[in-house]
């Protein structure tokens, strides 16, 4: 911070203009395709951006674990997106054991909802630890790409585990009567998912902001993540900070899992790979490392999707084509994602 | 520090289970090409006394076998030489096998072009041309393609570098899938067929008296076709690795920075390395789309990068002793040890299809290998040390000495 106090000459206003651009590029792009779509038709746009964000929320719980794992070991965990998938599997059993059918009457759904929450989250918290522990903690000291490759073989034994527990498409009991109309704003209509989705989200994000911002668990993550040498010489206990940020971002898919099954009412085994890309996306996105990054850019992704779906011909087999796309951009053009902040990678 | 005391035991151990101390005896008793010859021999002799002595069936395996040798090798030079990690390798296979498609059958119902083909297939309607210009047309396409879907991925490394391949062998596959009129949706050629694929697709043919029928009741033919391509490729890759091309991409592999130093020019020798192995991917794939009669995107999915990549791990990458055998074994375990396995899970109390499985236990294998023995069973000397650096040096093994 030193050249603060170095009086700087004065940038041509041109060359500051063309600063500002390439480093907001990202959402001048964005705000502008969307403005475009809105003027052409302001309906049908508000209403993918309202899907969006309420899909978004899903892939912001499954962003926060692939950033919260990159920024502390700096490793995509290819698996992740079968432990959401696994939560997933996990909540729909757990309402046959519940239970939990779509005659239950509202407020015993509510309660019966919130102990399946808690089994899923853990369920997915405890799995994405223990794969820590057995595929990638013997790789700690090994050249990057070898835990990446475990990752990948970890990835598909568990989607052939969820293949042998769910041969078929399952469908999710519609608990929470997903599409049935609670309110409008703008004419844009809230369904009941809509609402569900956030309140899950929202005081889990907080409690995770709160859990990685204030605790004296959260400080031993973030010293880890900024050299886990120096925090070993503090006295942390590296490995097991490590395998409770593994716990965290399992608590969160699980919990992605849990409003995904209700939302889109069916589950399937290989529903975790589409979905672990496309959170990974929104972690890139966001900056991979920064957790707020990872929410915003999830939303953003969700809308992305959303609109690709709605929008083009044969929507929904484009999505997952147009969302990898913007992978590939923002990796390659843009590494340090929306914020522009610099990662380890770039 | 107790862990520092152990790494000699460690290292020694390593070194003790695997054959890689056998294979460079054995290897040394004789010339390089005087194992060629004679392997090439057996492998004639196999191909005419096969079919009758171990079975139609393990001779398709063969045959097969012999096509995912050569994807492996053409993976090899992308991840093992040049250390570049590519999880979309079926992208090019993908390219590979729709130019078969697309050249070598009746999608193209308006063209009628045919050139030295067979006599059935000049009297259908669409593009015809002989099957051994394709392989190579297959290969030129696909090289170029490798360039242009490297070129992004110069500025990475690491991990970023391997999800953009996997995001473009995602992407390709579906581009095709949906292509159903016009690329992208623009225009009203049907390139795919969408899920259908392109079926029935010409035999090779050859003008040459008594080879008309190639292919039409015996597939014995189709044996002597891809072995010949498999030696080709494999002639390539030993020159290629012996080359001045090859020893940059093993200097940028070990690092990038120093090789940049010494004057390697890293754009150029990453985007040959990304072109050749997509060459090799697509010179397969062509070969694949035609043995299969059929091209579909159903083939083309990420399980088969993996699979491909798992041969090259298992093996040993970098070394191409290893990943043929990788090679041979892997996809031999899928077509004959995997279903001899359904058994397992009735013993163990469970009721499950073993075969539905076969990616799972890839995963698996490839997660055991990494886990214990990250270099492959015929380790590349150099990349061996590489993936123990430290450990090995207490042997006074260093990369200094060891040769490539």
């Amino acid at each position: 911070m030193e050249a603060a106090s170095v009086p700087q000459p004065q940038a041509p206003p041109g060359k500051r203009v063309a600063d500002f651009v390439s480093a907001q590029i990202l959402w001048i792009l964005l705000g502008g395709a969307l403005l475009v779509l809105f003027i052409g038709n302001p309906h049908q746009t508000a209403d993918n951006v309202k899907d969006g964000l309420s899909i978004g929320l899903i892939w912001a719980l499954i962003a926060l674990g692939y950033t919260l794992v990159y920024g502390i070991i700096e490793l995509i965990n290819f698996a992740h997106g079968e432990v959401f998938m696994i939560g997933s599997f996990v909540s729909v059993s757990l309402y046959t054991a519940f239970g939990l059918t779509t005659d239950t009457s509202p407020a015993l759904i509510a309660i019966g909802l919130v102990p399946v929450l808690l089994l899923s989250m853990l369920a997915s918290g405890v799995l994405n630890a223990m794969i820590e522990r057995v595929a990638y903690r013997p790789l700690r000291h090994a050249p990057k790409l070898a835990p990446l490759i475990t990752a990948i073989g970890m990835s598909f034994i568990l989607q052939n585990v969820g293949l042998l527990w769910r041969p078929t498409p399952d469908a999710a009991p519609d608990l929470i009567h997903s599409q049935q109309h609670m309110f409008s704003i703008f004419g844009v209509s809230i369904v009941r998912s809509d609402v569900f989705a956030l309140i899950v989200t929202v005081p889990l994000l907080l409690l995770l902001l709160w859990f990685v911002g204030q605790t004296k668990y959260g400080k031993a993550m973030r010293a880890t993540a900024q050299d886990p040498d120096a925090a070993r010489l503090m006295g942390i206990n590296v490995d097991r900070t490590i395998g409770l940020t593994f716990l965290l971002g399992g608590l969160l898919a699980g919990a992605a899992g849990l409003i995904y099954g209700l939302y889109n009412l069916t589950v399937q085994f290989n529903m975790g790979f589409t979905a672990g890309l496309i959170a990974f996306t929104a972690a890139v996105m966001g900056g991979i490392g920064n957790l707020k990054g990872a929410v915003v850019g999830g939303l953003i992704i969700g809308i992305v999707q959303q609109t690709a779906e709605s929008r083009l011909d044969n929507g929904s087999a484009w999505a997952p084509a147009v969302v990898f796309t913007v992978l590939i951009l923002i990796m390659v053009f843009k590494p340090g994602g929306l914020f522009g902040e610099e990662t380890r990678e770039g | 520090m107790t862990a520092v005391e152990d790494k000699p035991r460690r290292a020694r151990q390593r070194q003790r289970f695997g054959i890689g101390p056998a294979y460079d005896r054995a290897a040394g008793a004789l010339p390089g090409w005087a194992w060629g010859l004679i392997a090439l021999g057996a492998m004639i002799l196999y191909g005419v006394i096969g079919q009758d002595t171990l079975g139609e069936d393990f001779y398709d395996a063969s045959i097969e076998t012999l096509a995912y040798v050569m994807m492996a090798l053409g993976l090899n030079i992308v991840v093992g030489f040049a250390g570049l990690l590519d999880l979309g390798y079926v992208a090019f296979y993908a390219i590979g096998a729709f130019v078969a498609g697309w050249f070598m059958s009746g999608q193209f119902e308006n063209a009628n072009v045919h050139f030295a083909t067979s006599e059935f297939a000049r009297t259908q309607p669409g593009l015809h041309i002989n099957f051994f210009i394709v392989i190579f047309v297959a290969g030129a396409f696909t090289a170029l393609w490798g360039a242009i879907l490297g070129a992004p991925t110069l500025r990475l490394r690491g991990d970023y570098l391997a999800i953009v391949t996997l995001a473009f062998g995602e992407i390709v596959p579906r581009v095709f899938e949906l292509s159903t009129s016009g690329p992208f949706g623009i225009g009203t050629l049907d390139l795919s067929n969408g899920r259908q694929g392109i079926t029935p697709i010409d035999r090779p043919w050859l003008p040459v008296p008594g080879l008309e029928k190639v292919g039409v009741i015996d597939i014995r033919p189709y044996y002597y076709v891809v072995l010949a391509m498999v030696t080709l490729v494999l002639f390539c890759n030993f020159r290629l690795r012996d080359s001045r091309l090859g020893r940059a991409w093993i200097a940028v592999r070990e690092d990038e920075v120093a090789a940049a130093a010494m004057g390697v020019n890293l754009v150029r020798v990453k985007l040959w390395a990304y072109a050749i192995g997509a060459a090799i991917g697509g010179f397969a794939g062509a070969f694949l789309g035609v043995y299969r009669n059929t091209v579909n995107v159903d083939q083309f999915e990420f399980g088969f990068s993996v699979f491909v990549l798992c041969m090259v791990i298992i093996g040993g990458m970098g070394n191409i002793a290893g990943v043929i055998l990788g090679a041979v074994v892997l996809s031999m375990i899928n077509r004959f040890v995997l279903p001899q396995l359904n058994g397992v899970p009735d013993a163990i109390g469970l009721d499950f299809d073993v075969t539905a499985v076969s990616f799972g236990i890839f995963g698996f294998l490839l997660l055991t290998m990494m886990v214990l023995r990250p270099e492959g069973f015929i380790p590349n000397r150099r990349r061996r040390i590489e993936l123990h650096e430290g450990e090995l040096e207490a042997e006074g093994e260093t990369l200094v000495e060891a040769r490539a």
